[in-house]
């Protein structure tokens, strides 16, 4: 997943998810609890690469999508204290929503294409903000519950601890992980590639460059919804600011920091993001000076990521390494 | 009727306000074709300062107005020459990117020098009051910020048809290779223009503290607004930001009255219907 092929990048990727799954019996509820999130801004800041890195748009209003499956979750779960019904409610909510928006969206490119997704992000923000019969408006929806994990009459896992809810969390986002690695490794996803390349070119081959951009747009309102459907099982809260374009940067900055035209780039900015604020807030609670300050030098010196740092150094490195040894 | 007619006023000072965020966002989108989202925060800035002294040190209003212009416009001498010069040649996320790190620094920077919680800035005697418009009290600062708004307004329309530096803006504007080619100092005028811009944000930050609170995290607020009445007017076009922001002004002050749940939802609408169908913008050509 890091490398392009390469054995070691995969003994790699199976040791993170052992270590992954074996988390709960070595760390402690925080460590668990921070994964989590790291987890869910993968996904997101994935879905979100969908767009930026693989077909070429910059958006700025994915948090709209983001709430609208942390709210469509929330409401189900306060209907049916059911965690699957719940997590579909969202998911399908965000990609209808997602669906019918990209329509709109995909009519521009580049700048325009941002500017629309901010207004409409902001859009949704403003209806969580103010329409309050509906969401509860500042106050959020709150006494969300962690529901059991059921299929009526076949099992029923109960949520309640946080490692389960972390087991539920962690699977859910890898299976999702997997499905967008076979979704940007197939045809569809190099002609997005191509689209974000050579759009005219794409055209003349005889593709709908807008069918694509508009497939592409909901995949990441549906990762963006699936982010945001497995929060409010664990937060037991939905609040508006999940839909302000602030939280809309958050993906941005976790592709940028990892690198955008990578798959596993958006992975590793997400685990940066949380470890840099971790890191941070224990000496002083200004910890966005520094990650300003780290954006600011990333883009001014390092334009591809760090993930790209891995790429063109290290691996090449480990190879070279491995190749001398057996050589030897 | 008298209430209607009392409520475009209410907008129109909103409208102002507006405008002076939404002024220097369009020169700089305009010549140096990049979308500062830190320019919200330049506003604050500028808010900031002009509290400090003429609200701390008890500085002239209007020196301390002009003080904060200085200092804002010296910040943005920092920004362009030591880091937006260099990422001119990126593509727009990384421009994007490059001035909301700065929106994340300079609100942290806000909160070290000023603390977390927001301030209510005095306002100078000359302004404090009301007078009868319509059967209703109007505040005298409001009236002051609607001939401020006009007159900038008029400034900038001289400084940009009668000047030989505005000539100089609205060429390289049009070309930019053109104008160097004929000799114009281009990575000059670039600066220039942007501490220019980051002035006019001083300006709107430094005449709306009277009148709203500062507070760290007013730049994100504020920035969206600009972008709406930028987006509405035409990206970089300054008559289409004047009208746009009165268009947004009046919008809200009638939006409040009529469909208190949707007002907000209305603006971002109206937004999205221009993008869509005029994406140049209503007053673009």
């Amino acid at each position: 997943m890091i490398g392009r092929n390469g054995k070691i990048p995969i003994l790699l990727l199976v040791a993170l998810i052992v270590f992954l799954f074996l988390l709960p019996y070595v760390a402690g509820k925080y460590v668990m609890y921070m994964t989590m999130h790291i987890l869910v801004l993968s996904v997101f800041a994935l879905g979100f690469n969908v767009l930026l890195g693989y077909t070429g748009l910059l958006s700025f209003g994915q948090a709209g999508f983001y709430a609208c499956g942390a709210y469509g979750c929330a409401k189900m779960l306060l209907v049916i204290p059911s965690l699957l019904p719940g997590v579909i409610c969202g998911v399908l909510f965000a990609g209808i929503i997602a669906l019918i928006l990209g329509f709109l969206c995909i009519r521009h490119t580049r700048i325009y294409f941002a500017m629309l997704t901010l207004c409409f992000g902001m859009m949704i923000y403003s209806l969580a903000w103010k329409w309050r019969t509906m969401t509860g408006g500042d106050d959020g929806l709150v006494g969300i519950p962690r529901a059991p994990l059921e299929i009526p009459g076949i099992f029923s896992i109960n949520m309640s601890s946080l490692g389960n809810y972390y087991y539920f969390v962690l699977i859910v986002c890898l299976l999702a992980i997997m499905l967008l690695y076979r979704i940007v490794n197939s045809p569809f996803g190099l002609t997005l590639q191509g689209i974000r390349d050579s759009e005219s070119r794409i055209a003349f081959a005889g593709i709908s460059v807008k069918n694509y951009r508009l497939i592409a747009f909901t995949i990441a309102g549906l990762y963006a919804g699936l982010a945001g459907a497995l929060l409010p099982p664990l937060e037991n809260t939905v609040t508006p600011p999940v839909a302000h374009w602030t939280h809309s940067a958050e993906p941005v900055l976790a592709t940028l920091l990892g690198g955008i035209h990578t798959f596993a780039g958006p992975i590793a900015g997400a685990f940066l993001f949380y470890v840099i604020k971790d890191i941070i807030v224990r000496f002083t609670e200004y910890w966005l000076i520094c990650l300003g300050a780290i954006v600011v030098a990333l883009v001014m010196g390092l334009p591809g990521g760090v993930v790209s740092i891995f790429e063109k150094r290290l691996v090449p490195w480990i190879r070279l390494r491995f190749a001398q040894g057996g050589r030897r | 009727m008298e209430n209607l007619a009392f409520q475009g006023l209410v907008g129109l000072s909103l409208a102002m306000y507006l405008w002076l965020i939404a002024a220097g966002l369009t020169i700089v989108f305009g010549v140096l074709g990049i979308l500062n989202f830190a320019h919200g925060s330049l506003f604050m800035l500028g808010g900031y300062f002009a509290f400090t002294f003429y609200g701390l040190l008890g500085i002239n209003f209007w020196l301390s107005i002009l003080l904060s212009l200085v200092g804002v416009a010296f910040i943005g001498l920092l920004m362009e020459r030591f880091f937006l010069r260099h990422i001119y040649h990126l593509d727009v996320p990384y421009q994007l990117l490059l001035t909301f790190g700065f929106i994340l620094i300079f609100d942290d920077a806000v909160k070290m020098t000023w603390g977390g919680v927001f301030m209510i800035p005095p306002m100078p005697d000359f302004f404090t009051g009301a007078v009868l418009l319509f059967g209703r009290p109007f505040p005298i600062y409001n009236l002051f910020i609607i001939g401020a708004g006009i007159g900038v307004a008029i400034g900038l329309w001289l400084i940009l048809e009668r000047t030989w530096w505005g000539r100089i803006m609205r060429a390289s504007a049009s070309d930019r290779e053109m104008a160097g080619a004929i000799g114009v100092n281009i990575p000059m005028l670039f600066t220039t223009v942007f501490m220019f811009g980051a002035a006019l944000a001083a300006l709107g930050g430094a005449l709306s503290t009277p009148v709203r609170v500062v507070a760290p995290g007013i730049g994100t607020a504020v920035i969206i607004q600009a972008f709406v009445v930028t987006v509405i007017g035409g990206l970089g076009n300054l008559k289409g930001a004047f009208f746009g922001a009165v268009i947004v002004g009046v919008l809200t002050a009638y939006g409040i009255l009529l469909f208190p749940i949707f007002e907000l939802f209305i603006i971002f609408v109206v937004m999205a219907v221009v993008l869509l169908l005029k994406p140049e913008g209503l007053f673009g050509e």
